[in-house]
């Protein structure tokens, strides 16, 4: 079942006069709208939800590199104003909340970290919901999200000696394509590198 | 020495088995190859099912999966070998006794498979350890992976044990073990062990894929 995001947004309004929340409509065939909330007020929103609103579950953590905000300018619709995007680019995490409950979700809620470098933090949002703690270090390991306050912010898929952040739009994967038989697609363009063409 | 055929057939149709202590260790060594249990991927499923009632690897005498790699002759390398896990592929391994051999089981051990373009994936297990048969498919299935195993019997029962041309586990200087990668900021390192991983060179004319 869809949720009323425009409802959602009012009552935390009214609740939490001091935080940052914005509602940003997707006019796509899905019509699920998104509700994006400032880093410092994001813990506070959430345990709300959780509390007041019985969205007692939280099933998904992911991340987003947006390298050109204006392209994800053209995606989330700003409207209200609170917040806009960073000019050199951020990451932005989006959480997928549940209610069982009432049976009703996903409520999407959206974070941005300031910059895509060493400013790139949202609050951890372990101390509301448990079951973040794997999924932000998921995000962490592949994006470069630092959750600040995480009891245990380690990679969880790469080793931790890795120095990248594979999902970013800028990563260069390292070149191994050397010996390719039977190469077609994305891994005949990486063989031709190692392949001059005969003359 | 070599055995005159006609001679050995002629004997063994009055009741005297004559062999070579070569062929009888051979014989030994390939009618029992105890498998190391491990699996990485879909590719271990089917390596399970191999050895089940149905397809009864027990039939060839490799049905002993041991969970020790102390006590196990063969490591099918059945998936997908990730970058995270090729060092412990290798350190196994390592640690397997003389004489030891290698499956590599699915287009993923082989080459990466399908995860080929990926940045965690290894593009072949070969890169790292020597491999004796590989099996390709995307699963292979049963009949496949005992193909596979029969090809092997068939290559250690022609081993030679000494000589110029004796097999690797037979030779003072053959290498037992294999450096064992590590992990680097962007890739392991090395990225192959070009002792044992030296690909021809491939020359391709412009615009083929082929």
């Amino acid at each position: 079942m869809s949720v009323d995001v425009a409802g959602i947004l009012q009552s935390i309004r009214a609740a939490l006069p001091a935080a940052i929340v914005a509602m940003r409509t997707n006019p796509g065939p899905s019509n699920q709208h998104s509700l994006l909330v400032g880093n410092g007020a994001l813990v506070e929103v959430l345990r709300f939800l959780r509390d007041r609103l019985e969205f007692d579950f939280l099933s998904n953590v992911s991340g987003v590199d947006w390298p050109d905000p204006k392209k994800a300018d053209t995606i989330a619709v700003f409207g209200e104003g609170e917040e806009t995007a960073p000019e050199n680019g951020f990451l932005e995490v989006v959480y997928h909340l549940y209610s069982t409950s009432r049976r009703i979700g996903p409520l999407v809620v959206r974070a941005r970290t300031a910059d895509r470098g060493g400013n790139a933090k949202v609050p951890s949002v372990v101390s509301v919901y448990r079951s973040a703690e794997f999924q932000e270090r998921e995000v962490f390991d592949l994006f470069g999200v630092v959750f600040t306050d995480h009891p245990d912010l380690r990679r969880i898929l790469m080793w931790d000696e890795f120095a990248d952040h594979p999902m970013r739009k800028d990563y260069v994967a390292p070149d191994d394509y050397e010996y390719e038989p039977t190469p077609h697609d994305a891994v005949l363009e990486k063989a031709r590198r190692h392949y001059p063409a005969q003359s | 020495m070599a055995i005159d055929h006609q001679l050995a057939a002629e004997l063994k149709s009055q009741g005297v088995h004559v062999t070579s202590f070569e062929q009888l260790i051979n014989w030994g060594r390939s009618s029992s190859l105890w498998p190391l249990q491990f699996g990485l991927a879909c590719c271990a499923i089917e390596m399970i099912a191999a050895t089940m009632a149905k397809y009864d690897m027990a039939r060839f005498g490799a049905e002993v999966f041991r969970p020790s790699p102390r006590q196990a002759d063969l490591m099918i390398v059945a998936g997908t070998v990730t970058k995270k896990m090729a060092p412990q592929v290798v350190r196994l391994y390592n640690q397997m006794a003389e004489p030891k051999y290698v499956i590599a089981m699915g287009a993923c051990a082989i080459s990466g498979g399908p995860f080929k373009d990926g940045y965690n994936v290894l593009k072949g297990i070969d890169r790292f350890i020597p491999v004796d048969v590989v099996i390709p498919g995307c699963p292979p299935r049963p009949e496949a992976l005992l193909e596979g195993l029969m090809t092997l019997r068939d290559k250690i029962a022609r081993e030679k044990l000494m000589g110029e041309h004796r097999a690797r586990h037979a030779d003072p200087n053959g290498a037992a073990s294999f450096p064992v990668p590590e992990y680097g900021p962007h890739d392991l390192e090395p990225a192959a062990n070009r002792q044992i991983w030296n690909p021809q060179p491939l020359v391709r004319e412009e615009g083929g894929g082929e």
